[in-house]
Parts: structure tokens; C-alpha cells; sequence
């Protein structure tokens, strides 16, 4: 009883309330940056994550512009206003860790350590991509930096992490799996069977919700019973707990904490990050369903920007140092550009390389038009 | 410069109408700026600026529709350059106007230029519209493509597949047909060769005939029937004084009123549809383990031809008089002989009557035309002493003997039918009653 | 050589491959302290312990994608999916990952994983417990399917399975647990892709698999009693499907009939009708008949049951009414 109390007491703590119709995410942000300590971050890991959270923002905006001049196919799903989710994730995660995510995905790839120009190249479906061009925007993969993949099914991915998580248990190694999802993937049965599966059988993963209170065009309060999504943890004695998904170091404490616990311990554990999507759910969505203050609150907590003042203000980089980033950032994202557009298509000949690993035999290799026989 | 272009802003979008301009020609454009309104498929979305300038150039007018990619306008630092060298871009604006969906088509408005070169016309008499409309023939790809290999008509061949299809065993029967047709003597010497090796000397001494379609149907069916229904034989001995000059009588008075003449087996055939009619158990078909039982009553009637045996069909024959049946049965044998009788006039009959009397045989047995049950076999009349009532007498007698499929039918069965058939017989006046 | 059972079969070969593989472990339902629902993993946990096979809460997408994000990382689980019918609660794992990990991150994974499952009806388990719908997975590009119908099928195809690196799902069986057969020692790996003629004849061509390539070579021992002379073909691999063989034989005997337990609208044996259009059209003497299921949710009631499934009688019935259909022997 007294594990379950503990549980509890660590569940509540993270609770600010729950307001239903329209989010109150603006009140968190402010708690959260009075109780932020950037003193516990070296000047250089703050200014590292300024930098990844500029390369994602143009990045992403380099991608919209991609998809709207059709280099880009078809879905397109954007990090834009997670920036800060995603950087203090990642970077509480070692190179060799696992990372299963959804959809939205390309912020996790770069900031897990994959080349920018790799990632645009996926995007553009390049051979030269992260997934040679196969895979798109949704299905990002990297062994080398432990990204096993963007999932395009909600909940998908969910399962898979704990599979991994178990492979790791199984040969006794110190990895852990960060397994992402969006809030409306805590409805799904894959995700309430994998978090038992977790618990039950000690497995180190750590399932995180990016909880922007929109799936889709359907919020939270809409979808989930309980809408506070870190307490479902409880259900399956897990430990859960809620941060502020606009804070990186907020973040990046969370995320730290509970990966080196599962590491220790074994133990999977749920964080949520609660954040804002800046844009729609896709580019090609206008997110007319949002109400005009919930889109200004939005742009208002814009993650990159707000922590780009608290950093020159608390004097770990000024206004010059802030511009040369982002120069090199922009850099980064143009040469992404050019070495995706200047990488070679996949030859149709080898559309039927990738169907099995191990040939075998009578495997179908015929064209659409091709007589069977 | 930098050309702006109908964005893709919908995954199924191909092209896009710009529903409104936010900026005007000179406005100053920041980067996220709205510049216009555009229509997709799904919804009006706002397309925004990608790049810091100022709008020096609408390509596309609102309300205009472009495929997505194509430049709508022109950005540059102000100085107007851009939108010049935009301009003198020629043809690629020019193109891009031109594809917009409000312009007219200027081919389709020039004289001469339609296509309209008048085609040749059909030369008459072409062998498709003198052809009328030819059934084609059913037969399995197999069939087909064994006719192609052998060289046959399809046209020419009888299918004995399902729904008559022509199957690969009826190819090559008539593949071996025409191959005997057209050399006997070599194809018969060559097949002895290959088959025994016999010294060409005995050769000589055989020639193969070719077989006749009907000969072969008939080849196939009775080996089946042999082979299959295990057959039993009654035979009965009648007296047919009285039906012979019942005959006689009987023919005087049709001949005074036109009518055609009756032969004894026209008498036969109804006696035998009618003692059918009375015995249904003999009216039946055993077939793939199954026992049918026929409702109507259809006499064939065996006929030699030249080229084989013909069984014409009287349907319904317990419900035709005699003379009916002796006019329908001279006509159609008169069309089999011409071989002009169709293939459903020859089948389809529940039980057959051969008779071979004419040829002076006293009694025979036959066998059982399938899927019939039973099939009566009929002698010749001839004076015979018998006694009658303790003396003896010259009676006219005839022999009659049924062959019995006997899965279908027990002996008691067919001796009961006999027994009333030749009862029928011997007091004719109850055949035509 | 012994003979044994395709129950034994099966187990034999799973402990043997966990003998001699640490990275093969086995996973599901019931399979540990209950020894299984039909006792193919009897023993196995006590030899072997928990960690090599793991008894899983009735969760079936949970414990299916657990073993696909396993096999990504380099183990290789057997699945035991309680019967082909309860794959469905995990078919967007088996059909959305399983199959797509290889492919659609351009070769940089892949989930090397046997999914057995047991399909079948006949035991009066009623309309939810008896499909063969084995069509389902073999729809699937990505995944391989195969079906073993003999005890020295089921050992050679499990060891072929084991040894792949793709997905495997693995088709058992409720009537085959049973049934026995001559299982060779020294039984080298089958090959995935290929039928097999397991009867040589000329007449027709009998095409089955699983339970129904057993029914089909019973059939054909009937017919040679009776004179004709059937070829038999087992497919033992539904996908990849071994065209080559069905239709070498078809060009060789012009008529085939199909013998399936599935429904036949859309069924296995319509592909295998249509292949046989493909590349025997110019040899079919007569059309290709399929013996397949009646199209019913089935029945729990005996007679009803009887009446839907497909059985020894209706394929001969089928072959006979072909057979007089291309006019042999007539």
C-alpha cells in the first residue's frame, strides 16, 4: 500500500488542475519557468539546446515549405511548438537508448542525433534518407543513433518499445527505450496492454505523451475520461507524473530522472509533457476548429522564442551570440535542402529489394501490368 | 527575385484557385506574412510568405485557377527588376497564363485545324457484315488448343463435354477421323507399325475404317453402358396372329382416310408407352449412384443406317396414337437417313425398342442405351404350331426379349412389365384404347 | 525414422531450436504453467524457465508487438497466438509492423518472429472459433505463410521458419494435432515458397493445404482404387504461393479441383483458380473446381457443421463430376 501511496503522492504533485473546454496550459508555463533552475545546466547544454530547438523550428519550417512546393509527399506532420519536448527528451536519452515514436516525428530524428540532410532527404524520398526514401515523413529509422522508428498507426509503436524493452531485459543490457506518443493514443488498447505488459514483467521503458490537447481536431477533454493522461499510469502501479512540455530543462529533468530509473531499476514509468501544436495537424490543415485565443495562447507560448529571452536575460547568451545560432541553424537547414534536392531518386529496379530479408523463393517480382505468367 | 507558387497545401490537392490577394503589388511581405487566400479541394487556406520582400508582380488574379507549382506572382527587394526580368522570363509565364483555366482554346476555334480527316470508308462487302452472326463454338481452351495443333474444325465437331462443350477426347476423335479420311491405307499401315511392329505383308490384309462421329458416340456409350449396368434378360414369346391382322384392318381404314400405314413396331412402341406408363419402375435412369425416376415417357427407336445406328426420339409417346407415332417415327427416320435429324430429336428418350425381325432374326438381346434402364429387343413374326386349348394350331409369333439395367430394376419388375406388354399385344384393341 | 504425431512434432522441434539458439524464446497464451491449450509446449517451462517461455495476460496486440519490437532487436520469439481466430486483436500488429519493419525502413531491420496458430472447425466450436482465415495474413507482402499438413512438414517447415529472417506465420491445424506420420531424424529444413507433389498422377490435379492437402491425398488413394489416377499438391507455403508447381501439373492432367477449408468467395483456392488461368489456360479441359466452405458463420450444431465444412466425400464427389466433365473413361 504504501508503493501505491507514494505512486500517488507523485502523480498528484504534477497536477495543476484540469480545466475543461479550453486549456490552461499559459498558467503552467509561468509556474514552470519561476521554478526552473537553469543553473543546473552547464551554459554550453543550455546554448546546445537553444540550438537544437532553432534547428528543429526551421527545420519544420523548411519542411512545410517542401511540402507546399511538392518536393514533399504525401502526409506531413510537424514538431512546430514541441521544440522544447522534444530537445529535453532526447537529450536525456543516450546515444545507444532506443527511440520508437508516432508520426510526428522529424524533431526526434534530428535531435536523437540523424544528419539534417538525412532527414530532409526522407522527406524529399531520397535513397539517401533515413529510410533510403521507403519509409517518408512518418517512418523515420536510424540503427547507428537507436531511432527504431516512426510509426504511422496510432499506438502502433507502443507495443514495439515494450518488445524492445523486453529484448534489452532479456539480455541483460543497460539501454532503455523512450517510447512518444500523442495524447489520443492513450485511448487505444495497444497502449493500455503494453503499459501492462511494462509493469507487469519490469520492463525499462518509458512512455512519454506529448499531450497538446489535440488529437487531430479532437481535444482531450473531448476524447479521455480522465484527462489528466499521467494518471493512468496508476492503473498499472506504474509511476507517473506531468511537466511542463514548453520547458526544456523542465524537460530534460523529467525525462533524466525517469530513464536512469528505468535503467536502474528495471521499472517503466509515464511522463506527460503538456505542450502547444503551433500549426495544424498536418500542413495541409488550417485547424479552423481552434478558437482564436487557444491558437493566440499557442504563438503566445512559443517555446523557441520564450527561451531564447529567458537565456539572453539570464545572461547565458546575448542578442549577437542568439543571431549567430540561428545563422548556423539556417545554414544547416539550407545545406539539408540542397543535399536532398541534389540526391538521386530510388531506381524503380530496385523496388523489389526491401520485401523480405531473406529471399526465398517464388516471391512475387511482377509489375502491375506484367502477365503472371 | 523569388517566384511565388500555387502551393500544394492538400494531399490530394492538384491545382488551386486563388480566392483572394492579401498583398497588393508594392506592399512590403515578411516572412509568415499571409500573402493570399487559397482554395483547395478541402478548404480556403492561407498561403504564407516563405521569404522577406515586397510584391512586385500578380501573375494569377483571384479567381483564377493553376496547377500547384506554377509562379502566381513575384517577389523582389522593390525596385521593380524582378517583376521585369519576371516578364521577359517569357515563355515560361507565358505558359503558365496560358494553362490557367479562364482562357479560352484557341486551337479549337481555328478553322481546318480539327482532326476531322473522314476515315476511309468500310469496303462493303467485307467478310465481318456478310458473315452473319455465327455462334461460337464451346469448347475447353484444351480443345481449343489441341484443334489448333491437330488442325480441326471446331464447327465440325460434336461436343460430348457438359452442355455439349467439345472437350479434348472429341478433338482428337475427329483429328483421328480425318487423318484416316484423308490416307487410310498410310495412316492404318503407320499406326499397325507403331502399335505392333507386325511385317508390312499382314498389313496389307487389314485396312482401318475411319470411324463415324455416330459411330464413335455409339462406340463410347454402349462400352460404357456394358461395362457399367449390369444387364439382365426376360424374353417373351407372344402371339401376334391377333395383331397382325388388327394391323391389317387397322391400315385399311387409314389408307381410306389418308392416314399412313402402321407397322407392327409402331404397335410395339405404344404397347411399350403404354405398359410404361403402367410400370413407372421401369421408366427410370440409374446415374452416379443415384436412381431417377422419369416422369414422361420418350421411346426411341433404334434405326441401322449406313453409317451406324440412329435412335430417333418419339417424346411423350403414352400420349401420342398410334398413328401419330407411325407418322412421326417414318419422318424422323427419313431425316436420319439424310442426317438431318437434330441432336435433341436423338436423345433425351427413357427407354428404346430395336427391332431386327426384318432381318429374319427370331430373338436377340440389345444393349441398354444408357441412361435408359431397359430396352426391349424384337424378332421376327413367324408361323409357329402351338397348342391351344389341347390342340394344335398355326399361330403367328413373335419374340421379344428386354434387356435390364438391374441397379434400376428387379426381375420381377421387368417380367411384371413383360408380362402386361404381352398381354397389350395379344389383345391389340387396348393399345389404341 | 519414429512416428509420431504432429503434436510431437512440433514440440520436439521448438525445444530442440531453443537448445540450440538462446535467442529463440517462446511467448503467449497459456503456453507455460497450463502447457498450452492443445500441450504443444508441454514441459517447456519447466525445462527451460520463465524467461525462455513467457506466459502473457490475454493481450494479444500488446504481446504480439512485444515480440515484433523483440525480433527487432535481434531475438527470435515464437508466438503462440491461442488460435488463428484471436489473431485479429493483433492484426495491426502482425499486418501494420510485422510485415512492414523490413521495407519500410529500407532494410535497416526486421523481425525475425514464427507466429503459430492453429486454425480449423469441425469440433463444434461455433461460428468464432473455427475460421481459416489463414487468406488474411497470406494477403500480406512482407510476411510469409506457411501451412504444414504432415507431422514431417510441420518439423521441417518449423525449423525453415525458425531460421528465416522475416515473419513468419506458422498455419497449424485443430483436426492435424493428432494425426501421424513418419518423421525422418536427420530432416534438413523445408524450403518457404514451395509446394510439394505429394502424390504423382495424371489424371486430375488435386490441390490442398493444411488439413485439406491430408483430406486431398485420402481422396486420391480412393481414386486409385477406383482407377484414377490423381496428382496431389500440397502448397505447404501460402505466401510466397509455388505457381510453377500448380501449374506444371495442371499442363500435365488439364483439370484441377481445389480443396480448401476457407470460404470460397475471394478464398485461397481463387488465387490459385486464377494462377491456373494464367499459365494453363491453352490445358484446361474443363473449369477448376473449388471445394470450399460453405459461406456461413458456422454453426455449433452437428449436422449443420457437417453440412458446411468441406470433406473426403464432397472432393470426390468434385473430382468425379470433373473427371466426367474432360470425359474420362466415358
Amino acid at each position: 500500500m504504501a508503493e501505491t501511496a507514494t505512486r500517488s503522492k507523485s502523480a498528484t504533485s504534477g497536477s495543476k488542475g484540469r480545466r475543461s473546454g479550453t486549456r490552461s496550459g499559459g498558467n503552467r508555463v509561468q509556474q514552470r519557468q519561476e521554478n526552473t533552475a537553469l543553473a543546473s545546466e552547464s551554459p554550453e547544454a543550455l546554448r546546445d539546446y537553444f540550438r537544437q530547438m532553432s534547428l528543429v523550428r526551421r527545420f519544420e519550417e523548411r519542411a512545410a515549405q517542401g511540402y507546399t512546393q511538392a518536393k514533399i509527399g504525401g502526409y506531413c506532420h510537424l514538431n512546430l511548438g514541441e521544440e522544447a519536448t522534444v530537445v529535453g527528451l532526447m537529450s536525456a536519452l543516450r546515444r545507444s537508448d532506443y527511440l520508437f515514436t508516432n508520426y510526428r516525428e522529424h524533431g526526434y530524428a534530428l535531435a536523437k542525433g540523424i544528419e539534417p540532410g538525412k532527414v530532409m532527404a526522407e522527406l524529399y524520398g531520397r535513397t539517401t534518407g533515413t529510410s533510403k526514401g521507403l519509409g517518408g515523413s512518418m517512418h523515420m529509422f536510424d540503427t547507428e543513433v537507436g531511432l527504431l522508428g516512426g510509426y504511422g498507426i496510432v499506438g502502433g509503436q507502443i507495443p514495439l518499445a515494450t518488445g524492445a524493452a523486453l529484448a534489452i531485459d532479456y539480455r541483460g543490457g543497460d539501454e532503455v527505450v523512450l517510447c512518444q506518443m500523442g495524447d489520443g493514443t492513450t485511448n487505444i488498447g495497444a497502449f493500455h496492454e503494453s503499459m501492462n505488459i511494462a509493469a507487469l514483467w519490469n520492463l525499462p521503458v518509458v512512455f512519454v505523451v506529448v499531450n497538446n490537447y489535440l488529437g487531430m481536431g479532437t481535444t482531450v477533454d473531448m476524447s479521455s475520461a480522465e484527462s489528466e493522461l499521467y494518471k493512468r499510469a496508476v492503473a498499472y502501479r506504474m509511476h507517473g507524473e506531468r511537466v511542463d512540455g514548453n520547458d526544456v530543462v523542465a524537460v530534460r529533468e523529467a525525462a533524466g530522472r525517469l530513464v536512469e530509473h528505468a535503467r536502474k531499476t528495471g521499472q517503466p514509468a509515464m511522463l506527460e509533457a503538456v505542450s502547444h501544436r503551433m500549426k495544424g495537424h498536418s500542413v495541409v490543415d488550417p485547424a479552423k476548429y481552434r478558437s482564436p485565443e487557444d491558437a493566440e495562447a499557442a504563438r503566445e507560448a512559443d517555446p523557441v522564442a520564450a527561451f531564447r529571452s529567458q537565456l539572453i536575460s539570464a545572461g547565458v547568451l546575448d542578442e549577437d551570440g542568439a543571431a549567430e545560432i540561428e545563422r548556423t541553424v539556417q545554414a544547416d537547414v539550407d545545406a539539408a535542402v540542397a543535399f536532398a534536392d541534389d540526391s538521386p531518386h530510388p531506381d524503380p529496379a530496385t523496388l523489389f529489394d526491401y520485401t523480405y530479408a531473406t529471399p526465398v523463393a517464388n516471391d512475387s517480382r511482377r509489375l502491375p501490368a506484367d502477365p503472371v505468367f | 527575385m523569388t517566384e511565388i507558387h500555387m502551393p500544394r497545401l492538400s494531399d490530394t490537392m492538384e491545382e488551386g484557385v486563388i480566392s483572394t490577394w492579401r498583398k497588393q503589388v508594392g506592399d512590403q511581405i515578411n516572412r509568415g506574412d499571409v500573402v493570399a487566400d487559397i482554395e483547395t479541394d478541402k478548404a480556403v487556406m492561407e498561403m504564407e510568405a516563405y521569404d522577406d520582400g515586397v510584391l512586385e508582380k500578380i501573375l494569377i488574379g483571384a479567381g483564377e485557377t493553376v496547377p500547384i507549382g506554377v509562379p502566381i506572382g513575384i517577389m523582389g527587394d522593390g525596385s521593380g527588376a524582378a517583376a521585369a526580368a519576371g516578364a521577359s522570363g517569357g515563355d515560361s509565364d507565358g505558359s503558365a497564363a496560358g494553362s490557367a483555366t479562364t482562357g479560352s482554346n484557341p486551337e479549337s476555334d481555328s478553322p481546318g485545324s480539327a482532326a476531322t480527316e473522314p476515315a476511309a470508308p468500310r469496303s462493303a462487302g467485307s467478310a465481318e457484315s456478310d458473315a452473319g452472326p455465327r455462334e461460337r463454338p464451346k469448347a475447353s481452351p484444351l480443345a481449343r488448343a489441341v484443334a489448333r495443333e491437330k488442325g480441326v474444325d471446331l464447327s465440325t465437331v460434336t461436343g460430348t463435354g457438359p452442355g455439349g462443350r467439345i472437350i479434348r477426347v472429341d478433338i482428337e476423335a475427329a483429328a483421328e477421323a480425318k487423318t484416316a479420311t484423308e490416307s487410310p491405307q498410310q495412316s492404318a499401315a503407320e499406326s499397325h507399325r507403331a502399335e505392333r511392329s507386325e511385317p508390312q505383308q499382314q498389313n496389307e490384309d487389314l485396312e482401318e475404317i475411319p470411324l463415324s462421329n455416330i459411330r464413335k458416340v455409339t462406340a463410347r456409350r454402349l462400352t460404357e453402358s456394358k461395362q457399367q449396368a449390369p444387364h439382365f434378360y426376360l424374353t417373351s414369346a407372344v402371339d401376334v396372329t391377333d395383331l397382325v391382322s388388327f394391323r391389317s384392318d387397322l391400315n385399311e381404314r387409314l389408307q381410306a382416310s389418308g392416314g399412313p400405314k402402321v407397322s407392327v413396331n409402331d404397335l410395339v412402341v405404344k404397347a411399350c408407352a403404354t405398359a410404361l406408363r403402367a410400370n413407372p419402375s421401369v421408366n427410370v435412369s440409374f446415374r452416379d449412384e443415384k436412381l431417377f425416376q422419369h416422369k414422361r415417357v420418350h421411346l426411341g427407336v433404334a434405326v441401322a443406317l449406313d453409317s451406324g445406328l440412329v435412335v430417333p426420339v418419339i417424346p411423350d409417346a403414352d400420349r401420342k396414337s398410334v398413328s401419330e407415332i407411325a407418322a412421326e417415327g417414318k419422318e424422323k427416320v427419313e431425316r436420319a437417313r439424310d442426317g438431318k435429324l437434330k441432336p435433341d430429336e436423338m436423345s433425351g428418350s427413357t427407354f428404346s425398342v430395336s427391332n431386327l425381325g426384318m432381318f429374319g432374326i427370331e430373338e436377340f438381346s440389345a444393349v441398354i442405351n444408357p441412361p435408359e434402364a431397359a430396352i426391349l429387343a424384337v424378332g421376327a413374326t413367324r408361323e409357329e404350331v402351338q397348342v391351344r386349348d389341347g390342340e394344335f394350331a398355326v399361330r403367328k409369333m413373335m419374340r421379344m426379349t428386354l434387356s435390364a439395367d438391374h441397379r434400376a430394376v428387379d426381375g420381377a419388375v421387368g417380367a411384371v412389365f413383360m408380362q402386361q406388354l404381352t398381354s397389350l399385344l395379344q389383345d391389340p384393341i387396348r393399345i389404341i384404347a | 525414422m519414429a512416428v509420431i504425431t504432429y503434436r510431437q512434432a512440433l514440440h520436439d522441434t521448438l525445444r530442440e531450436e531453443m537448445l540450440s539458439d538462446e535467442n529463440v524464446f517462446l511467448i503467449g497464451e497459456e503456453i507455460g504453467v497450463f502447457e498450452g491449450s492443445y500441450k504443444i509446449t508441454a514441459g517447456l517451462l519447466e525445462e527451460f524457465g520463465e524467461k525462455r517461455v513467457r506466459d502473457t495476460p490475454i493481450a494479444e496486440e500488446g504481446f504480439v508487438g512485444a515480440a515484433v519490437g523483440a525480433a527487432m532487436l535481434g531475438l527470435r520469439p515464437v508466438v503462440e497466438l491461442m488460435t488463428i481466430n484471436f489473431s485479429l486483436l493483433a492484426l495491426d500488429q502482425i499486418v501494420n509492423h510485422a510485415a512492414k519493419i523490413y521495407g519500410m525502413f529500407g532494410g535497416q531491420s526486421n523481425a525475425p518472429m514464427v507466429l503459430r496458430t492453429p486454425g480449423g472447425g469441425g469440433q463444434q466450436l461455433g461460428a468464432t472459433h473455427s475460421q481459416n482465415i489463414e487468406l488474411y495474413y497470406a494477403f500480406v507482402p512482407g510476411l510469409k505463410v506457411v501451412a504444414p499438413s504432415t507431422p514431417a512438414d510441420a518439423r521441417a517447415l518449423l525449423k525453415a521458419s525458425l531460421a528465416d529472417n522475416d515473419p513468419v506465420l506458422f498455419l497449424e491445424n485443430l483436426a492435424l494435432y493428432n494425426t501421424k506420420g513418419e518423421v525422418p531424424d536427420e530432416l534438413p529444413p523445408a524450403e518457404i515458397g514451395k509446394a510439394g507433389v505429394t502424390r504423382p498422377g495424371s489424371d486430375i490435379t488435386i490441390i490442398g493445404y493444411s488439413r485439406m492437402a491430408t483430406v486431398a491425398t485420402q481422396v486420391a488413394d480412393q481414386l486409385g482404387e477406383e482407377g484414377i489416377s490423381a496428382e496431389v499438391i500440397d502448397l505447404r507455403s501460402l505466401r510466397p504461393l509455388d505457381r510453377e508447381t500448380l501449374v506444371d501439373s495442371v499442363r500435365k492432367t488439364g483439370c484441377a479441383v481445389i480443396a480448401e477449408d476457407d470460404w470460397l468467395t475471394y478464398g485461397i483456392g481463387a488465387e490459385i483458380a486464377a494462377s491456373i488461368s494464367d499459365g494453363a489456360f491453352d490445358y484446361l479441359d474443363a473449369p477448376v473446381r473449388r471445394v470450399a466452405a460453405a459461406e456461413v458463420p458456422l454453426p455449433y450444431a452437428k449436422p449443420l457443421e457437417r453440412a458446411a465444412l468441406p470433406s473426403a466425400e464432397s472432393l470426390h464427389t468434385a473430382v468425379r463430376q470433373t473427371l466426367d466433365a474432360v470425359g474420362h473413361r466415358r
